[in-house]
C-alpha cells in the first residue's frame, strides 16, 4: 500500500496550520515527522485520520483519492493512530479494551471474552508485545499501555500506523523496546509514521525524515541515501602548540570521507578548539599535514580553505561567527562578499547580496524583523541559523561544525541538525565537534574521542553506550586505546 | 505592511540617535551660558543678573552672525571647516576599522610639506600644478600614516602610542626641513617656507567676485566635500569598505571570515593619513600659501572630537566639522562684540564631547524615552 498526501492545506482563523504539504509513505518503511510544537504535525495527522477536513489537497491510497469524513473512514482505509494520550478504559482488562467497539459477540450480543483473549494473545505473540489479556489497564506501566494501543490498531488491520509523539511518555529503556516493536511492524509489512520532536530518535528509526516548520515541509532527509565515499579531509600527525609551548593537539590523524559525519567527542578543553582552528586556518599547525581532496593546505589561510569548499560553523558565534553590529544581510555574505556573485571588482553588489539574504531568510526560517536588522539583536537560535545559512548554502566539500547548537533553542537545534544531515546526504564530508555527547552520538557515523589533545578512541556510535564513550572522555581505559 | 513598519522603526531609531547628538550640543550651549553668566564679573559685581544674561544673548548672537551672518562669515566658516572635515574623515575612517588615529596632526604636516615640495619643484600651469600638488599631499600623508599601521601589523605596537610619537617626529622633522635651503624663505632666519607662487595656490572659492579679497575660502572645501563623498562611497560600496566595517566591529569575526586583517590595519591607517595629508595640502596651498612649523595647529586633535560627535558616519562627520568650523569663525566675532573670550569656544567643544561621551546623562537631563544609545563606532581597547 502506498499512502500519499498531496498539497494538504489547512487553515484556522489567523493561521495556516498546514501549507501545501506533500508526503508519501510506503508500507514497510518508517517516515518520521519532526518539528517543534505548533509546526503543524498534529494538525496534519488529524487531517490524515479524518478528524479535520483539509481546505485544499487530497489523500490518496494506492493512487486513489479518498475523503475521510471521520476516523472510522480512515480506519476502514487501513490507517491507525496511537495517540499521545491513550484512549483506554482504566478499569477494563487488556482484552476488553482491545475489542472495545469491535467486540466479537455471540447470541443476544454476549461478549465472547475468550475470543477477545485469543485475538490479543495472537497479535501479542506475532509482534512480540508480551501482553497479558487479563491484566487491568490501571495496573500497567505506561509502556505496556502503549502496546495495548498498538494491539488495538493492529486488530483493526491498520496498514499504516501513526504514532503521535510515542516516546514522550516513555522511559529510556521503554523507548528501546518501542523501537524494537516498530521494527517488527515494519518487517511485517506495515508502514509507520513516527511523530517526534527529537531528531536523534528519528535518525535512529526512520528511513525518511520530514521536517515540518510553520506548517510547511521544510526538507525531507533520506536517511539511507548516505554512503561514505572518497577521503575528503585527511589529517596526518597534526600537532598544535601555543605560543607558550603548551601542547593542545598531539599527533592527531584521522580521515573524513564524503557522505560521512565524523563526530569528535570530548570534555571541553581537551584540544578540540585548537584542532578546529588548525583545520580552518585560524591557528598555525606546529607539525603534521591537513589535506583537503588530496591538496595540502596546512599553510593556507582561512580564505583559501573557504574557497576550496570548506565551511566552518565556529564554536562561538558572537565572537567569531558574526559581526553583531552589521545587518543580517551583511552577515549572510560575511565570508562570501568577495565572490564574483556578490562583487564586481572592488564594488560589492549589494542588490545580489540582498536578494540572497531574502532567499536564505525564508529558506532557513531566520526570524528577523528585516534583513537590515542588526544581527546582534536576534535570538541565539536565529543568529546560529544565519551562520548555518551562510556556510551551508553553497557547494561544499567539507563542513566543520563546532558546537553547532550551543545555546540554541530546541526548535532550532533540530533544524540545524537536520541541515547538517542533509549536507552529509548530499555528499559533503562533515566533521562535528561537540561537548554534547548526545549530539555527536546521534549525528555521527563514526565517533572519535579526544582526551588531552589526543584521539584516544574511534568508536561506532551505534554500538557503544554513552557510558563507554564517557569513560574514554574521562581518560579511562587507556589499556584498550584504539588510535584512529 | 510589516516591513514598512520596521523600516520606519529603524529610521526613528536613527533619528533618535541624531536627536541625542543635537541634545548634547544644546546641553553644551546651556552649560556654556551659565559659564558666561558666572564669568561676567562686571555685571555680577553690580548685581545686574539681567545684564549678565543679556551678555549670553549677545555672545551667542555674535557667534551666529560671525559664522553665518554674512558672506564673509560664511567664507570664514568654510575656511575653518575645510581642514576639520578632512581630518575628521581621517579619524573617522580609522575608527571604522577599529583604530584610533591620534596622528592626524603629523600626517597633516607630512602631507602639507609634500604638497609644498611638489608645488616648488614644479613650474607648470596652475591646472596641472595644483592637482598634482594636492595629490602629492594625499600621498605624503598616506605614506606617513602607513607607518603606525605597519608597526601595528608587524609588531602589535599600539597605534595610540606610535601616532603620538610620530606627531612629535613630524613636528621636529619639519622644523629641520623649514631651515633647509629648499624650503626656507630667503630673507628669514626663522623656520618659515618660501611662498607658493600665485599659480600654485588653491583658487579661492569666491575668486570670481572682484574686490572681495576678504573672502578667503578656497576650493579645498570642494576637495573636503569630495572626500566625504568618497568616504561614504568607500564604506557603503566597496569590498574593502565592508572589510573595514567588519574588522572595526569584530576583529575575530573578520579573521574568521578570511579577511586579511594585517593588510586592513595598514590600509586603514594609510587612508586615514591620506585624508589628513589632504588637509595639510589644503592649509598650505590654500589658506596660508606657505608652511610654518605649526600650520597643523590643533586640527588633528579637534578632528577626534569631530569624528566622535559625528559617530564616524560620513554625513555626521561633515556636519560636526562644519559646526566646529562655525564655532571657530563665530568665536572671533564673539570676542570682538561681547568681551566673552574666544576660549569659551574651547569650553563649548569640550562640553559637547563630554555630553556625547555620556549619552545616559543627556537622556536623563532631557528625559528622552526609547532613544537608543549609540556610542558610534570607535576604536578597540588596548591589547586588541
Amino acid at each position: 500500500m502506498k499512502l500519499e498526501l498531496r498539497g494538504i492545506t489547512k487553515r484556522f482563523p489567523g493561521v495556516v496550520a498546514n501549507d501545501n504539504v506533500n508526503l508519501e509513505l510506503n508500507t514497510g518503511e518508517v517516515l518520521s515527522l519532526i518539528g517543534e510544537n505548533g509546526a503543524g504535525k498534529s494538525t496534519l495527522m488529524s487531517v490524515l485520520y479524518g478528524m479535520y477536513k483539509p481546505d485544499e489537497g487530497e489523500i490518496l491510497i494506492d493512487g486513489v483519492p479518498l475523503v475521510f469524513a471521520s476516523p472510522a473512514d480512515a480506519i476502514a482505509a487501513g490507517i491507525g493512530m496511537v495517540h499521545q494520550h491513550f484512549m483506554l478504559v482504566p478499569v477494563f482488562t487488556v482484552a476488553e479494551n482491545v475489542v472495545l467497539g469491535v467486540e466479537p459477540t455471540g447470541s443476544l450480543g454476549k461478549l465472547k471474552i475468550d475470543e477477545a483473549r485469543r485475538m490479543v494473545r495472537e497479535i501479542s505473540d506475532k509482534y512480540n508485545l508480551d501482553l497479558d489479556p487479563d491484566a487491568v489497564i490501571e495496573d500497567l506501566p505506561v509502556g505496556v499501555q502503549q502496546r495495548v494501543e498498538i494491539v488495538k490498531v493492529l486488530l483493526r488491520d491498520a496498514k499504516v500506523v501513526v504514532f503521535d509523539e510515542p516516546t514522550a511518555v516513555l522511559t529510556p529503556s521503554e523507548i528501546i523496546e518501542f523501537f524494537e516493536i516498530v521494527k517488527t511492524l515494519v518487517s511485517a509489512g506495515r508502514g509507520v509514521v513516527f511523530i517526534t520532536h527529537k531528531l536523534k530518535e528519528a535518525l535512529n528509526i526512520a528511513d525518511r525524515i520530514a521536517v515540518l516548520r510553520r506548517g510547511k515541509v521544510q526538507l525531507t532527509v533520506d536517511k539511507n541515501s548516505a554512503k561514505a565515499g572518497d577521503v575528503v579531509l585527511k589529517v596526518t600527525d597534526l600537532t598544535v602548540l601555543d605560543a607558550d609551548g603548551r601542547t593542545h593537539v598531539e599527533n592527531v590523524s584521522f580521515e573524513v570521507h564524503s557522505g560521512e559525519i565524523v563526530g569528535i567527542a570530548g570534555v571541553q578543553g581537551n584540544g578540540q578548539t585548537e584542532l578546529v582552528e588548525a583545520l580552518t586556518g585560524l591557528r598555525k599547525a606546529t607539525s603534521g599535514v591537513v589535506a583537503l581532496d588530496g591538496k595540502d593546505l596546512t599553510h593556507s589561510d582561512p580564505r583559501e580553505r573557504h574557497q576550496m569548499g570548506m565551511a566552518h560553523i565556529p564554536e562561538d558565534r558572537q565572537r567569531q561567527g558574526l559581526v553583531g553590529g552589521l545587518s543580517v544581510a551583511e552577515n549572510l555574505v560575511l565570508t562570501r562578499y568577495h565572490d564574483d556573485q556578490f562583487s564586481h571588482g572592488v564594488i560589492v553588489d549589494w542588490e545580489a547580496a540582498d536578494a540572497i539574504a531574502e532567499t536564505l531568510i525564508t529558506e532557513y526560517d531566520i526570524r528577523t524583523p528585516s534583513k537590515e536588522t542588526g544581527v546582534g539583536t536576534l535570538s541565539g537560535g536565529n543568529q546560529q541559523k544565519v551562520i548555518v545559512a551562510r556556510e551551508l548554502s553553497r557547494d561544499l566539500r567539507l563542513t566543520i561544525a563546532a558546537q553547532p547548537t550551543r545555546g540554541v533553542d530546541v526548535g532550532s537545534i533540530e533544524y540545524i541538525h537536520s541541515r547538517i544531515v542533509k549536507e552529509r546526504d548530499a555528499g559533503t564530508a562533515v566533521l562535528i565537534v561537540s561537548t554534547e555527547l548526545e549530539e555527536v552520538m546521534a549525528l555521527s557515523d563514526r565517533l572519535l574521542v579526544m582526551y588531552r589533545g589526543k584521539v584516544v578512541a574511534e568508536l561506532d556510535p551505534k554500538k557503544v553506550t554513552p557510558m563507554e564513550v564517557g569513560l574514554y572522555m574521562a581518560g579511562s581505559r587507556p589499556d584498550s586505546v584504539v588510535t584512529a | 505592511m510589516k516591513s514598512l513598519f520596521n523600516k520606519l522603526g529603524e529610521r526613528l531609531n536613527r533619528v533618535s540617535s541624531m536627536k541625542l547628538t543635537l541634545l548634547a550640543v544644546l546641553s553644551a550651549l546651556i552649560v556654556g551660558a551659565f559659564i558666561i553668566i558666572f564669568s561676567d564679573v562686571d555685571n555680577l559685581k553690580e548685581g545686574d543678573i539681567l545684564g549678565a544674561v543679556s551678555t549670553v544673548g549677545s555672545a551667542y548672537w555674535a557667534l551666529v552672525v560671525g559664522s553665518f551672518g554674512s558672506l564673509r562669515a560664511i567664507s570664514n566658516t568654510i575656511n575653518s571647516s575645510t581642514p576639520l572635515i578632512l581630518c575628521g574623515v581621517s579619524v573617522a575612517i580609522a575608527f571604522k576599522a577599529g583604530l584610533f588615529n591620534i596622528g592626524a596632526t603629523g600626517q597633516m604636516l607630512a602631507g602639507g610639506m609634500t604638497a609644498l615640495w611638489v608645488g616648488f619643484a614644479m613650474d607648470g600651469p596652475g591646472y596641472v600644478q595644483v592637482p598634482l600638488a594636492v595629490l602629492a599631499g594625499a600621498i605624503g600623508g598616506a605614506v606617513f600614516g602607513a607607518i603606525p599601521g605597519i608597526l601595528k601589523a608587524r609588531t602589535g605596537a599600539h597605534e595610540v602610542i606610535t601616532t603620538i610619537m610620530l606627531n612629535n617626529m613630524a613636528a621636529f622633522f619639519i622644523l629641520w626641513l623649514l631651515k633647509t635651503d629648499l624650503f626656507q624663505r630667503e630673507d628669514r632666519t626663522d623656520p618659515i617656507s618660501k611662498l607658493v607662487s600665485t599659480e600654485g595656490r588653491l583658487p579661492r572659492l569666491f575668486g570670481f567676485m572682484d574686490g572681495r579679497s576678504d573672502l578667503v575660502a578656497h576650493i579645498g572645501f570642494i576637495v573636503a566635500i569630495a572626500a566625504v563623498v568618497v568616504y561614504w562611497w568607500f564604506l557603503k560600496k566597496t569590498t574593502t569598505g565592508f572589510e573595514f566595517r567588519a574588522y572595526g566591529l569584530n576583529a575575530d569575526a573578520a579573521t574568521y571570515a578570511g579577511m586579511h586583517v594585517k593588510r586592513l590595519t595598514v590600509l586603514s591607517m594609510m587612508f586615514a593619513g591620506g585624508f589628513a595629508g589632504l588637509a595639510g595640502a589644503a592649509e598650505v596651498l590654500g589658506t596660508y600659501g606657505y608652511a610654518s612649523t605649526n600650520f597643523a595647529g590643533n586640527i588633528g586633535f579637534d578632528a577626534i572630537a569631530i569624528a566622535l560627535l559625528g559617530q564616524s558616519s560620513p554625513l555626521g562627520t561633515l556636519f560636526a566639522a562644519i559646526l566646529f568650523g562655525a564655532l571657530q569663525a563665530g568665536g572671533r566675532q564673539m570676542q570682538t562684540n561681547s568681551d566673552v573670550p574666544i576660549d569659551l569656544i574651547i569650553v563649548l567643544r569640550a562640553l559637547i564631547v563630554m555630553f556625547i561621551a555620556a549619552p545616559l546623562l543627556v537622556k536623563t537631563i532631557w528625559r528622552t524615552k526609547n532613544a537608543t544609545i549609540t556610542a558610534g563606532q570607535t576604536f578597540r581597547g588596548w591589547g586588541s
